[in-house]
This record gives C-alpha cells, structure tokens and sequence, in this order.
C-alpha cells in the first residue's frame, strides 16, 4: 500500500512528478478513475434505456439471451459475475441465471442416490422443465450449460462431459479422467457396456476396463448386472434413467450392487 | 421430384400467378420429399414451391412438365393431396434438389386445405395452356438472389408482398433489438478498455492510487462485470457489497449451521439464501396465485429478513467472494476447501477436533461405516458425510477399505 508523502518537500516533488509525467501525455490513474466514473454513470444510462424497450426479450427470448452471452464474452464482460452488476440490476438477467442455478443444484441433488451424481444434459433439462412450472419463462439448453459453467466456482464438482452428441452433467466432485469419459461415451449407445466391447472398440487391455469400470461402481456410477446372459454388464443409471418406470428410492438403491 | 430445379421465386414478364397456397407438402412418388412445409404457388407457366421459414429454399417446375393429375381423397390423419404425373426429365434441366428419382409422379400434400380450389385452377392452366401463347422472354434461371440481374421480374403479386412484409416487421423487431444491442456493447468495450488502461497503470505503479481509489475501482469493474486479475492479488475481489454480504450471512447463517452440524456445502448455503430472497418475489405476485406452498422450504424465520435488505439474488461468485472475507471480519464463520475441491461454510465454533473426534467416535460404535451410514445417522448430506471421514483418515484416525462393494472407513488400530 502506497501512502503519500507527507511534508511540504515530498509534496512539492510530488507535484512535480505528476508534472513531468502529464507532459509525456500520460493520464495519471486516479485520474483515469475518475474518468471512468463519470463513463459508468453514462453508460448506466444508455443500459436503462436499453433495458426499458428490451427487457422482455432477454426474459423470453433463449436465441437473443445466446446473442448477449456471445457478444459479452467478445468484449471481456461477464454479465453473470455479480447480483451487484449493472446488467443483473438492470436487465434483470442475473436473477433469471442464479435462480436457475438454484433449480439445477436441487435436480443434481434429488438424483444423486440413483445416478452417482451424473445426468444428461436432455434428462436435467426436462426435469428443471417439469419443476419450473407451465407458466414459467421458456429454458433452452443453452441457459442450463451457461448457469452450469457459473455453479463450477462453488466447489461442487460440477461439470460437462461430451457424449454421443450431448452432455452429461457431473455434479459431485468424482475424479472422471479420459480413460473414464471415453467409457462413458462407449456406454452411452446402450446405457450399458461389457468388458469385452471395452477390449473390443477401445483396443485396452482387460487389466485397464477392469480398473475403468471398477472406479465408476465405486463413484456410484456404474451398477453391476453380474447376472445378465453372456457377460457382467455394467450399466450406467445416468444414461438409462428414462427407461426406469418407477423412481428407486435411497433405500432400495443402497441394496442394490454396487 | 427430380423435375424441379432451384429458382428464385420471382415471375417472368407474361407470367402471371394464378393461385397459391399455403401448409403444402411435397412427396417424390410416395416418399415424404426431404423438404418441410411450404407454399405453393401456381403461375400460367409454372409450379413454384417455396419454403415457408427458409425463403432461400425455392424450387419451380414448368407445367409443360405435366402429363396428367389426380385427386387423392383425405383419410383419417391424412391429408387431401393432388397426384402429378409428370413426362421424363429433359436433357437441359437445371439443377434442383434432387439428382434422380425412381417415381415419375409427385405429390401435393394440403395440410391447411385449399386442395379443390387449386386442383380446379390447375385444371384450368392445364387446358389454357397459357404458357404455349406466351413464352417467357429468357429461360427460367436457377439460383438465388445472385442470378436476379439476369431476369425482370414484372413485380412481386400483392399477396406474396403482404408476406414479405410481415417477415421484414417481425425481423426489424428483433434485428433492432439486436442493433440497440450491438450499440449498447460498443460503449461496454469502451468501460472495459478504460479499465484496462487503469489496471496496468495499478500495476505498473503510475500514480500514486489511495486504498480507497482502489476499492472505488474494484467496485466500477463489479458493476461492468469486468474481471480485474491484476489487483487480485493485491487486494482480493472483494467490495463493500460483498463486505456487506459477508456479514448477513454471518448472522443468518448461524442457525442453520447448528441445524447441520456445523458445516453446510457452498451449494447449499447459495440455495438456502436465492431460495430465501426468491420467496420475497414470489409474495409479491402471490396475491391471487396460491402456489406458494412450492417454496415454503426454508425452515428459518429470520431469513425473511434478509431479502429485505438486498432485492436481488446472489450469483455464486458473489457467495464465494463474501465467503472469503470472514476470516478478516472476525466472524465466527470460515469459507473451507476440501482436498477434493468441495467448498463448505463452517461455524468456528465446531473445531476440527471435535469433528475427527465424532467421526472416530460413531466408527468405533458401528464397527466400520460408510459415507452413506455415516450421512443417515448425523442427518447430514452424504458428501459432507464422507469429507469428514476423509478428514479423521487423514489425520490417521481411520482407514478405508475401498472395495466396489463401496468405501467403508474403520478405526485405525496401528
């Protein structure tokens, strides 16, 4: 922390600083941040205005909402940063983020006994869907991959794994190497894989499947069918999950393997 | 369908349009053609097809092309269609959207009706044969817009204007929002160059910046939503408004804490608290909707008064940033991150010690335990549950047999 200098000596050579270095054409940065001061109070301006005739199309509007994301990012602004910024105030588009937030960490959380903590992105979104209600703003996938990305400070594990076109959402702090998502990915066709298709479409070793698939049993994952025909297969409840008819309780999931 | 060629939609001089038709299908023999709804159009020269949201997509096919046609009776869940009989495909036809067909006949689909009023005009054209008396002066060209300079178009027909315009109106309205926009971020990249400017000069100590300069500017980029890596490390992220934060959340934690054991996962507190303030949103629409009983799950009633205070929800950065300034508030709060990166919230007051202790304590009595039985017996979450017992194993107090059957702690006796 810098303190000025006290006296009348250290002023005067202060001054003269300051001086020489206007002269160069330089702005000092106090000034500048004065400068800016009086720009934020414009722009603020120019934001309520904006928001007065466009509002409404942020709220309802997903394909506008990507064009503001998008071009935020182009200009290195994040209107997702704080409750306190100008665009969350204003445009009221922070609230409709967080809230969202909120709805995808309460889904991730009433699920996790069943899946391990992993959910496709389709699955997820039907459900924050379902809970928002009939009369709710439209939620496109895009708004869900954005307030994902923001829930990652938090701590929580969350995350994005590609597969088969899509996503899956982590929400628990499980190490998923690539060995792991390249799995993942293999077993999404089906929403189980053996250790033979492994060996088989990935050209591993028996030892490195085998490792893979117990790691997944042991993150509540993966669950074990050791009596399926033919081979253990080993499904993954987050890529199945529509098929299921009836909801497993905790109870029941714990007496399942694994 | 491989009569048709591309087309630009637009009619020759002498060509005139005689009817046209919207919600129309086209099938290439039997099979679904590989386009979506679209309008018809029928001129004294030519059946003109064109897609409904792509008005690129534009495909014509002369009526010379017709050898005969037929109705085709609506059924249950099947729309009336026209069945065109078309003659082999000439030598010097213009590409359009399919190379070959095996069918020698199309159809037309009409699943917004109009399939009697254009059948009879199509009779009509068919038996003037208008298009023999009065050629059109060029042949007709393919492509889009970049072929036009090569045709006169006499004039878009009143209909297909009205059209026209109503797309053009609902564009503008969206394409002004999106020019207002485009405005609104020049001026935000002038905020964000500004600030740039100032951060290096922080940096590179040009001028002589007070504290509260540098809090003042901290404040400007929270508002801009720009983010400041440079005085970051200086001074951290915080503002007053997360100073502000910090101490709400200090005595509206403190209950709810103690309800769980004195720790709550960083997601759970950022849901307890937006839930808490989104109520206040509900209340306000809520006086004729009843639907309230949805967000009745706070079970703390001083949280209510939280939401009077700061309107607005939290944004998880803003929970983390206010979290991080308990410890130099003095608060009896502590922001804490685990080896596996889940962040929590814990009360001071529920030391370490006490918590390893309790955790060997309930092993010791069960035998062995799991971050699941561990969770149902404290009534915690399983993921604090399972912290805990990393945390007692790490300071040696158990040890884990990690089997797929799960991962099951118990005492350490070496």
């Amino acid at each position: 922390k810098m303190r000025r200098g006290v006296g009348a000596g250290a002023i005067a050579k202060k001054k003269l600083a300051e001086a020489k270095y206007k002269e160069r054409g330089n702005v000092l940065a106090e000034d500048q941040i004065v400068q800016m001061s009086k720009q934020l109070e414009t722009f603020k301006t120019h934001l309520e205005e904006f928001a007065s005739k466009h509002k409404q199309e942020i709220r309802k509007n997903p394909q506008f909402r990507v064009q503001f994301q998008e071009m935020c990012a182009t200009i290195g602004v994040d209107p997702l940063a704080s409750g306190k910024g100008f665009w969350s105030e204003m445009l009221g588009v922070g609230d409709f983020y967080y809230e969202l937030g909120v709805q995808i960490i309460e889904v991730c959380l009433a699920l996790k006994h069943r899946n391990g903590g992993l959910i496709t992105l389709d699955e997820l979104h039907q459900r924050v869907l379902k809970g928002r209600g009939k009369y709710a703003q439209e939620v496109s996938q895009d708004d869900l991959v954005r307030a994902i990305k923001k829930l990652k400070v938090m701590g929580n594990g969350f995350g994005m794994i590609p597969v088969g076109g899509s996503y899956l959402v982590q929400s628990v702090p499980a190490e998923l190497n690539m060995d792991h998502t390249v799995v993942l990915q293999l077993a999404e066709k089906k929403g189980y894989v053996t250790v033979s298709e492994i060996k088989d479409s990935l050209k591993w070793e028996k030892e490195r499947a085998c490792h893979v698939l117990d790691h997944l049993l042991k993150e509540g994952l993966a669950w074990l069918d050791s009596q399926a025909a033919g081979e253990a297969q080993y499904w993954l409840p987050a890529l199945f999950s529509e098929l299921t008819s009836r909801d497993v309780t905790p109870e029941e999931a714990n007496q399942m393997t694994p | 369908m491989d009569r048709f060629s591309w087309s630009n939609g637009l009619l020759e001089i002498n060509e005139t349009l005689v009817i046209q038709q919207r919600g129309v299908r086209l099938y290439d023999g039997d099979d679904k053609a590989k386009l979506d709804l679209g309008v018809t159009l029928l001129s004294t020269h030519r059946l003109i097809w064109r897609d409904i949201k792509n008005h690129e997509c534009c495909i014509a096919m002369p009526l010379s092309q017709i050898i005969f046609f037929e109705e085709q009776a609506a059924g249950i869940g099947k729309s009336a269609k026209i069945v065109i009989h078309l003659h082999p495909v000439p030598a010097n036809k213009e590409p359009g959207p399919y190379q070959y067909s095996k069918y020698s006949y199309i159809k037309l689909s009409f699943k917004e009706h109009g399939q009697i009023e254009f059948y009879r005009r199509l009779t009509e054209e068919m038996t003037k044969k208008r298009w023999e008396n009065t050629p059109v002066s060029q042949p007709i060209p393919t492509g889009t817009g970049s072929q036009a300079g090569k045709t006169r178009a006499v004039g878009i027909v009143g209909i297909e204007r009205k059209i026209e315009e109503k797309r053009k109106e609902t564009d503008k309205n969206i394409s002004e929002a999106f020019e207002d926009l485009s405005k609104l971020m020049v001026k935000a990249k002038e905020m964000v160059e500004l600030s740039r400017s100032i951060a290096n000069k922080i940096k590179d100590k040009q001028g002589d910046i007070t504290e509260d300069e540098t809090i003042r500017f901290k404040a400007y980029l929270l508002s801009m939503g720009i983010a400041n890596p440079v005085t970051r490390e200086t001074h951290g992220s915080g503002t007053h408004y997360h100073l502000q934060l910090a101490k709400q959340l200090g005595d509206m934690l403190q209950a709810p804490l103690e309800e769980r054991g004195g720790m709550m996962a960083l997601t759970e507190v950022y849901c307890l608290v937006n839930r808490a303030r989104g109520m206040e949103v509900i209340l306000r629409k809520c006086t004729h909707n009843c639907n309230t009983t949805l967000y009745f799950h706070t079970t703390h009633k001083h949280l209510w008064l939280f939401f009077f205070l700061f309107p607005q929800l939290l944004s998880p950065e803003d929970l983390v940033n206010a979290c991080k300034m308990f410890e130099s508030l003095k608060l009896p709060l502590r922001l804490r991150v685990f080896d596996s990166g889940v962040m929590v919230v814990q009360l001071q007051s529920h030391s370490e010690e006490e918590m390893i202790a309790s955790a060997l304590d309930n092993v010791s009595e069960k035998g062995s335990l799991t971050a699941e039985e561990f969770a149902k017996l404290l009534g915690l979450s399983v993921l604090l549950s399972k912290e805990r017992l990393l945390l007692a194993e790490k300071m040696g107090h158990l040890c884990r047999d990690d089997s797929v059957e799960g991962l099951r702690f118990y005492p350490n006796l070496f």
